[in-house]
């Protein structure tokens, strides 16, 4: 009979991409830049709602985005024609999600030192992005009407890592069975601590909101790094 | 659906792991697979055989996989129950204060090598 040798690993896959996503913290931390991850299902308003809440923002924080899909550059395109702030596509190469390390990547291919707040535009889908921390300080996630309610029980991974919840195209909800305290219920169910802001993208509705969540946790992020902001608006 | 890329973070982690020990080639790599880690066993293995065999180290090498079962515990009334089968509620006091205790393991048990 042949002799085998067994290596014990016992080895975590995801253990070298949280060690990755811990350092990309730091780095972030150092050169005081937040970055948000925001995720959803395809087609959830994520693009639309970006540019709507730059366009609030971009006097305030200097601001860029990076896109990241399977395929195309349709996002970006649309993001930097709507917002005039500087935008980025990565291609995943067919994966389904970024990890911390492709993160990093795209945050290399950014003009150095040109952004408070850098937003990544994670690939379109609730399960996968889930299981990857890319590095970013915090994640949002938006959820839309026509999705319906019970997301959050049939996900629950994604609303469980989320900090903030938006609930995006509420200006259909009277044509949909959408009930919104019980989509607040079930998201506290799996995070209590997750924020949750109704908005609608297309009206602009709520994304004021938004855009304050964003600035204020920005600010937080950057400490006394802030003075130089004032001084940069002053 | 995200089966291809854990199996590329496998092939990444035995690669290094078998470097390490001047292994030249891997016959069996045993995974630990928790029953919530929303890794479903099929997708894996059918993934594995794709990308390993383009891997002259992995050429032929086997995905075995262990299951771990998925175990909660409620804080309310220390209780251990079945994740799979009652989700996030204890089926003792009905509480909705618990959480995994294991289950969401995805990771490399160890590696086999022939000799």
């Amino acid at each position: 009979m042949q002799e085998v040798k067994i290596i014990e690993i016992k080895k975590s896959i995801f253990a070298d991409n949280d060690k990755d996503a811990d350092a990309l913290r730091k780095d972030l931390k150092d050169k005081g830049v937040f970055l948000l991850n925001l995720m959803s299902s395809p087609g959830s308003g994520k693009t639309t709602t970006l540019i709507r809440t730059i366009n609030l923002l971009k006097d305030k924080l200097r601001i860029a985005v990076m896109e990241a899909d399977i395929d195309s550059d349709v996002d970006a395109i649309k993001i930097k024609e709507g917002t005039g702030v500087e935008s980025i596509q990565l291609h995943t190469g067919g994966m389904c999600h970024l990890d911390a390390e492709m993160t990093r990547q795209g945050l290399d291919n950014l003009v150095p030192g040109a952004a408070d707040l850098v937003i990544l535009e994670n690939v379109g889908n609730l399960v996968c992005p889930a299981e990857f921390d890319t590095g970013a300080v915090k994640n949002a996630m938006i959820l839309s009407v026509p999705e319906g309610h019970d997301k959050p029980l049939k996900y629950p991974l994604m609303f469980s890592i989320c900090d903030l919840v938006l609930i995006n195209k509420i200006d259909v909800m009277p044509y949909f069975d959408f009930d919104l305290d019980k989509c607040r219920e079930y998201v506290h169910m799996r995070n209590p601590k997750a924020s949750v802001i109704p908005i609608c993208a297309r009206t602009g509705e709520g994304v004021d909101a938004f855009a304050q969540w964003l600035l204020d946790q920005t600010e937080a992020w950057r400490g006394n790094k802030n003075d130089q902001l004032i001084t940069l608006y002053a | 659906m995200h089966e291809l890329g854990i199996v590329f973070y496998i092939i990444r982690d035995v690669k290094a792991a078998a470097e390490e020990n001047g292994v030249e080639h891997v016959d069996t790599v045993v995974m630990n697979i928790g029953e919530v880690s929303t890794v479903v066993p099929e997708y894996l293995t059918d993934c594995w055989r794709w990308a390993a065999d383009k891997e002259p180290m992995l050429q032929g090498c086997e995905l075995r996989i262990n299951t771990i079962p998925a175990v909660s515990y409620c804080e309310k009334c220390n209780t251990e129950f079945e994740t799979v089968r009652y989700g996030k509620t204890c089926p003792k006091c009905q509480s909705g204060k618990t959480y995994l205790l294991r289950g969401n393991e995805v990771e490399i048990k160890e590696i086999v090598i022939k000799q």
